[in-house]
């Protein structure tokens, strides 16, 4: 469980995000949604111990700011919008970074294949020996997801949740990829672990989280369901489009839109 | 987890090496330069101005010495135990320290054209040694007394120091580490450092240019035991202290936050990075003044072919830039026998070039 109260961040001298309340709970997606410039990025930076913060910031109980980086690297994995790299390294020796310091939870003989396994579920088999610096932009960030899955391959060590925190996980990828990588956040949440995303798709969004934080202005502005959330009033307000949400239909029910028409 | 893939049962066993995992050429390699440092050291011990037979020196520490040529083997021996070991030793320990600073320090600063010359922290070594040369007699005394033959170097250790220490802080904002701004920093602190040490040239008199000259050719004549005993202490601790930093450096080139995010703590480790590159920087330039090119040459050359794993890199670095600097050595000394060569202007003459086609074969792939 991560649980933040009153959680404030400035850079330099001005407050970027103030007085966020904010829950993770395991067994969930949870995702931060918001306009750019909302503070996603910098509230997901205080979770991942990144920055100085005000209030409180706990993960399975312990403050983040009094834990050493070790320990913390055993609770979560992070996961950043880019990456770039100074040095030409293959994707296994990236991959294989993910093992450096926190604990996948496999047993010893198995670490070796740990990066097979972990490419292998972001669709990027066979790419161990290719260079990071060669790969597309969408197939670098799947390689980062490896290593951060890596860190924390099993979602539950020593009966306690593990997160996956993902900046973006999605933002550079074709909508095959955008799935296949939900899905391994949704697998390693019913596993028992927890993942924090913040995402711009709302539609992804909707399909995949269970719970979802609304930032605006640096503020929480609304936090639970996509049913409670993603509301015309609320996206209104806090992205600034007049426009309908809309829901399909129940189950079982075909129905037909007009903009699908081909030819 | 679930899903066909996840079983390691899936995936077949491992037949040979897996893909992508250059550990065991970086193993070989390292081994095989171990071997070629071996070999150097010997061979460099066994050559020189004088017809001095190693070989006999060194079977005389096995076997005893032999009867007949007692009075031969004591020449021998002295040439070859208190001229040319001292000096081998030397140029392998400074070799050593300026490769591994060099791979240090582009791990650190996350770009492959860092080095301590380039940046300016040989500098502030060199201007720590000058001042205690021109200053020694006046301002430094006390500090000079009370030191001894540790005051030259430990001078150049704390110009190092405060030329890193500084170029960590300018190009640092927010804990990200800006490339640029490093660079820029660190030619203007370079400038700075070679300013106030042209100050103390000036201010010197014909004792101590004659000292600075010496000193600023860059070379490792002159070498005795007391100055391999004087850096000595302080090179092995750096060269013990670099594999600990191979796992930060490695976390490190995906930037400092993942790092931390792997579980590097990374004040820590960068401090004692800092720490370690300025001292291995600063004594190597107290005993043996600038030589250049080292630092870059090596490692570079090494990522080339055994990858930018630090775990394999930094000995290797140790391993070739330790031979690389004997061989110089005994090109600065044969070349133009009697007389000797700048060592400096060896590696510069073969490690400038070097450095050019590394910049144009890389253009495309460092980005600054």
């Amino acid at each position: 469980m991560i649980e933040a109260q009153g959680v404030s961040v400035a850079i330099g001298r001005k407050p970027i995000i103030a007085d966020v309340a904010f829950e993770a709970r395991p067994r969930e997606i949870t995702a931060i949604v918001g306009p750019n410039g909302s503070g996603k990025t910098t509230l997901m930076r205080a979770i991942s111990g990144d920055l100085p913060y005000g209030g409180s910031i706990k993960i399975n109980g312990a403050e983040i700011a009094s834990l050493k980086p070790w320990q913390a690297a055993t609770m979560r994995a992070v996961l950043q919008q880019a990456t770039a790299l100074s040095f030409p390294f293959t994707v296994r020796e990236i991959v294989r970074l993910g093992l450096v310091g926190g604990r996948s939870g496999v047993l010893p003989g198995e670490v070796d294949r740990l990066p097979d396994r972990a490419l292998a579920r972001v669709d990027l088999e066979g790419f161990a020996g290719r260079f990071y610096q060669e790969l597309s932009g969408g197939e670098q960030q799947r390689v980062q997801l490896a290593r951060v899955l890596c860190q924390v391959w099993t979602p539950v060590l020593n009966g306690r949740p593990r997160f996956l925190l993902l900046d973006e996980p999605v933002s550079s990828l074709d909508v095959r990829h955008q799935l296949i990588i939900m899905n391994i956040a949704r697998d390693f949440a019913r596993s028992g672990g927890g993942v924090v995303a913040i995402l711009h798709d709302l539609n992804l969004t909707a399909m995949f989280a269970d719970r979802i934080h609304v930032m605006h202005r640096g503020r929480l502005a609304a936090a639970g369901t996509a049913a409670e959330v993603l509301t015309d009033t609320i996206i209104e307000r806090v992205f600034g489009c007049r426009l309908k949400v809309g829901v399909p239909p129940a189950d079982g029910t075909p129905y037909v839109l007009p903009h699908s028409a081909i030819g | 987890m679930s899903g066909a893939v996840d079983d390691p049962a899936a995936l077949p066993p491992p037949a040979g090496p897996l893909e992508g995992d250059r550990t065991a050429r970086a193993r070989a390699v390292v081994v095989l330069l171990a071997a070629t440092l071996a070999a150097t050291i010997l061979l460099s011990l066994a050559s020189g101005a004088s017809d001095a037979s190693a070989l006999a020196v060194v079977g005389g520490w096995i076997f005893g010495p032999e009867g007949g040529d007692a009075v031969l083997s004591a020449r021998d021996a002295i040439i070859v135990e208190d001229i040319r070991l001292p000096r081998v030793t030397l140029g392998c320990l400074i070799g050593a320290a300026l490769a591994v600073s060099g791979a240090v320090m582009q791990g650190l600063f996350r770009n492959p054209l860092a080095d301590p010359g380039l940046v300016g922290v040989s500098g502030g070594a060199a201007l720590g040694a000058v001042s205690t040369i021109v200053l020694g007699g006046t301002a430094l005394a006390p500090v000079t007394a009370l030191l001894g033959i540790y005051a030259l170097p430990g001078a150049a250790f704390l110009g190092g120091l405060a030329v890193t220490l500084l170029l960590y802080c300018v190009s640092t904002r927010r804990g990200q580490t800006s490339v640029a701004t490093m660079l820029l920093a660190g030619i203007a602190l370079a400038a700075l450092a070679g300013a106030l040490t042209g100050v103390l040239v000036f201010m010197a008199d014909d004792r101590e240019l004659r000292d600075l000259t010496f000193w600023n050719l860059g070379s490792l004549a002159g070498a005795t035991w007391v100055k391999v005993l004087a850096v000595a202490p302080v090179i092995a601790a750096a060269l013990a202290t670099a594999p600990f930093l191979a796992r930060g450096l490695n976390a490190l080139a995906l930037g400092e936050a993942a790092a931390s995010h792997l579980g590097i703590p990374m004040q820590r480790f960068k401090h004692v990075a800092i720490f370690t590159v300025a001292a291995a920087t600063g004594v190597s330039v107290a005993v043996s003044g600038g030589i250049g090119f080292v630092g870059i040459v090596v490692p570079h050359l090494l990522r080339l072919i055994i990858g930018p794993d630090n775990r394999y890199l930094l000995p290797a670095s140790a391993l070739l830039g330790g031979t690389l600097l004997i061989l110089a050595d005994s090109v600065s000394r044969t070349l133009v026998a009697p007389a000797e060569l700048p060592i400096g202007i060896v590696t510069a003459v073969t490690g400038a070039p070097f450095f050019l086609w590394i910049l144009l074969r890389r253009r495309g792939v460092v980005d600054l």
